[in-house]
């Protein structure tokens, strides 16, 4: 336990009511010091026959304590290994290269030896998966598994570690604990089951919790549950929080800030509401727009995305979003534009977005400006170089990279 | 389309024009006596035997009707009885009991040979493309299969597999030749719609046909089934269990829950004003960016989100074990579907008042947002009708 955390009794005493939102849960004392998990420059690249698939290509993010950060993209846009490697589970392989550096309150992790990790895993950091049914054991029962770590991370004998399940299981919301305790997976609901394997990540009192698509596989009624659970866990526990997902909607409300992948790529972060109220990024405003409405009548067209996501093997040599995006010039086929700030393009010239980057330098770590709006474009929306851009290819009908583009359609 | 009150009176409420007569008869109080109902949907209960002398109740009398052009959403939870609704709308497998009507005819009723004529008009998309396709076959084989099984000429087939094909926006000289692996799921959802909509069916039943796609490849299959629709004078039923999906697709939706039909009522209409407890809870939990919202929809559920077993329901309403309105009548008296508005039919005891559904937070999920946005949009007010 360092200074940014609260001890154990103090974290309990915190019972505020879920409902004040995580955004207001950022204790104004958790947010002054370093954060607590640092990405810097990740990559994870896997070689496989067809080629070297860049899965992860430079992301660099931070989650400061007490804080959800949500990491949203389509299927294969690294979300998912990003969160693993940098919880430590995608480790060097003879198929798996591996650079950049992840670390956990100021300590670098990403170098540690699995057997050095795994203290860290439980009692530190902990990830909740998608699929509750395949991340149990099915032939043990659910009090063991909870119990195990509570063992192996805390030193508690077997009656010390089953009384503790038992209470895992209440705080978790789950009907007859003690009855749970001594039942199956495949005795319990999706719903129970997911309950179950948060009751897990929470056992040891983690400081950081990976949730990958934790209500994917759910219900909507019991999405409702499971995140509202889990919002109440981490207020009460000041526990920072990374739900890596693909739904807009449960990012919107349920995380203070926002990065969006494609391609391997960070391509804009920013705090959630600022990135709801003007994304930058135009992949960002499509994926927005590609959601179909709750408002309004029904049978609206939706504005799609053309094309699918690019090939990981052969990535485009600009940005990658380029073919599918309604802004595209020819610079974006050929350059891909840094991480910039909001705050840069205010300081560049109106309309002179390329001024406004470092020209090939490296993209400035979000790090140090935590509320900071950076995205990866060379027209961004809501610019007037956006803009233009938009015009212009409304005008002659296709973008640059030949997409055809229908003023309607924008 | 949307006219779909105008035979509202004629429904078969009552004993005396009610199918049967029995007393059963005005849970079909939502169903319409119009020349242009394509498809009608009577009492139909499927049940599966699972051993030591118990039964899944999968579908316990549900009824609907569907209009020509229209399409019907159909949500609900997982187990709710909306895929095997969908199912045995075309006789796979037989219903239990009830009928299943196109134009008339009921299909439970035909020898095998006349049903397979009538299948040719009902066609369904699954939710997995990649594996409903075979892997072996060549996607013009693919598209071609029901057409051979029909007996058309091999060149009125390859003519209508390149027309089909470039309906649903894939390029027949490219596509042609290749095999399912070579694909998108995207692109092999767009192959099975080629595949339903080869034999011209008049009924698309879609079942979960976007559940598997991405947000950005979803949006283009949504609309690719909405012109699908408009050029081929689809009658669909849509089911998903994706609300704001089913919202946009549907002109009526129904919800249904543990195999019975809780409301049916026009789409906006439905989320906008949900009379049904359940439906109100379904639409508070879907994520908004107010939390409030989901907090007191998590709270509206007193079971915990659990779902009782289909194999034995509870008696009366089949809700009330997680209604936060439920009384003792509930618990003795099956609650039959009644009309609250236009077009609007529930099947509750104690239907949510209009007042009732925006104090309960409902309201939440559709309206309210904390920074102005609409928040069921998404869509930031900066670039509304850019």
């Amino acid at each position: 336990m360092t200074s940014i955390d609260a001890g154990p009794a103090d974290q309990r005493r915190d019972t505020r009511p879920p409902a004040a939102g995580s955004a207001q849960t950022t204790a104004p004392g958790a947010t002054a010091t370093r954060p607590l998990l640092e990405v810097d420059q990740l990559r994870v690249h896997f070689a496989t026959p067809a080629g070297l698939v860049r899965a992860v290509d430079g992301v660099s993010l931070s989650v400061r304590a007490g804080e959800v950060l949500g990491v949203v993209g389509e299927s294969g846009s690294g979300k998912t290994v990003m969160s693993r490697r940098a919880m430590g589970l995608v480790g060097p392989g003879t198929t798996t290269r591996l650079s950049g550096t992840v670390r956990y309150d100021g300590t670098e992790i990403s170098a540690l030896p699995p057997a050095e990790l795994s203290k860290l895993w439980g009692s530190e950091m902990a990830m909740i998966l998608q699929d509750p049914m395949t991340s149990l054991n099915p032939v043990k029962r659910v009090g063991e598994q909870i119990g195990e770590s509570l063992r192996r991370h805390l030193g508690l004998d077997r009656a010390a570690a089953h009384q503790r399940a038992v209470q895992l299981l209440r705080s978790v919301g789950l009907s007859e604990p003690e009855r749970r305790v001594r039942q199956y997976p495949h005795e319990l609901s999706g719903g129970m089951r997911q309950r179950v394997t948060i009751a897990i990540a929470l056992s040891c009192d983690p400081r950081l919790l990976f949730a990958d698509e934790p209500t994917t596989a759910l219900d909507v009624t019991v999405q409702a549950q499971i995140l509202e659970l889990l919002a109440r866990q981490q207020a009460e526990h000041r526990m920072a929080m990374m739900i890596v997902t693909h739904d807009l909607r449960v990012v919107r409300g349920h995380t203070d800030r926002v990065v969006v992948m494609y391609a391997g790529k960070v391509v804009e972060a920013a705090p959630t509401r600022t990135l709801f109220a003007a994304p930058r990024m135009p992949y960002t405003e499509a994926l927005m727009n590609a959601v179909p409405p709750l408002t309004g009548s029904n049978h609206a067209v939706l504005r799609v995305i053309p094309g699918r996501p690019p090939n990981l093997l052969a990535p485009p040599p600009g940005c990658a979003f380029a073919p599918r995006c309604a802004s595209a010039q020819e610079r974006c086929l050929t350059e891909m534009p840094p991480l910039r700030s909001a705050a840069d393009l205010a300081g560049a010239s109106p309309g002179g977005s390329a001024a406004g980057a470092p020209a090939g330098g490296p993209a400035p770590a979000i790090a140090g400006t935590p509320d900071d709006h950076v995205y990866r474009c060379w027209y961004p929306v809501g610019t007037e170089a956006g803009d233009e851009a938009r015009r212009t290819n409304i005008e002659r009908g296709h973008t640059a990279a030949g997409t055809p583009i229908l003023a309607e359609a924008v | 389309m949307t006219d779909l009150v105008k035979d509202e009176r004629q429904n078969k409420t009552g004993a005396s024009s009610g199918p049967g007569g029995d007393p059963g008869a005005s849970r079909h109080v939502q169903l319409r006596d119009a020349d242009d109902v394509v498809l009608s949907v009577e009492d139909l209960v499927v049940e599966f035997g699972v051993g030591g002398g118990s039964t899944v109740h999968a579908v316990s009398g549900v009824s609907f009707d569907v209009r020509r052009g229209e399409t019907l959403g159909l949500v609900g939870e997982s187990g709710c009885g909306k895929s095997t609704t969908g199912r045995s709308i075309m006789q796979l497998p037989k219903p239990t009991s009830g009928s299943v009507r196109l134009h008339g005819d009921n299909l439970g009723g035909m020898p095998s040979g006349q049903m397979r004529r009538a299948r040719r008009k009902l066609q369904m998309i699954f939710q997995d493309p990649i594996s409903s396709l075979n892997p072996r076959r060549r996607i013009a084989d693919i598209i071609a299969e029901p057409l051979r099984v029909w007996g058309s000429s091999p060149d009125a087939r390859k003519a209508k597999v390149a027309e089909t094909l470039e309906a649903v926006g894939l390029d027949p000289q490219l596509v042609a030749d290749r095999r399912p692996h070579q694909f998108s799921g995207g692109q092999c959802q767009r192959i099975s719609i080629a595949r339903a909509l080869v034999l011209e069916p008049e009924v698309l039943i879609c079942d979960e046909p976007v559940s598997a796609l991405d947000v950005s490849v979803q949006a283009q299959i949504l609309n690719l089934l909405e012109e699908m629709k408009e050029r081929y004078q689809l009658t669909m039923i849509f089911i998903s269990h994706d609300l704001a999906v089913v919202r946009n697709i549907s002109d009526r939706v129904a919800v249904m829950y543990l195999g019975k039909l809780c409301e049916i009522a026009p789409a906006v209409e439905l989320f906008d004003r949900p009379r049904h407890h359940y439906s109100s809870l379904l639409l508070s939990s879907i994520p908004s960016a107010d939390q409030d919202a989901t907090t007191s929809a998590a709270r509206l559920d007193r079971s915990g989100g659990e779902m009782p077993s289909p194999v034995s329901p509870p008696s009366g309403c089949r809700f009330r074990t997680r209604c936060p309105a439920a009384t003792e009548r509930c618990a003795v008296e099956e609650p039959l579907m009644r009309q609250v508005g236009d077009g609007h039919f529930v099947a509750c005891h104690h239907p949510l008042e209009v007042a009732e559904v925006v104090a309960s937070g409902a309201e939440g999920s559709v309206e309210r947002s904390a920074d102005g946005t609409p928040d069921g949009a998404l869509r930031p007010v900066a670039l509304e009708g850019v």
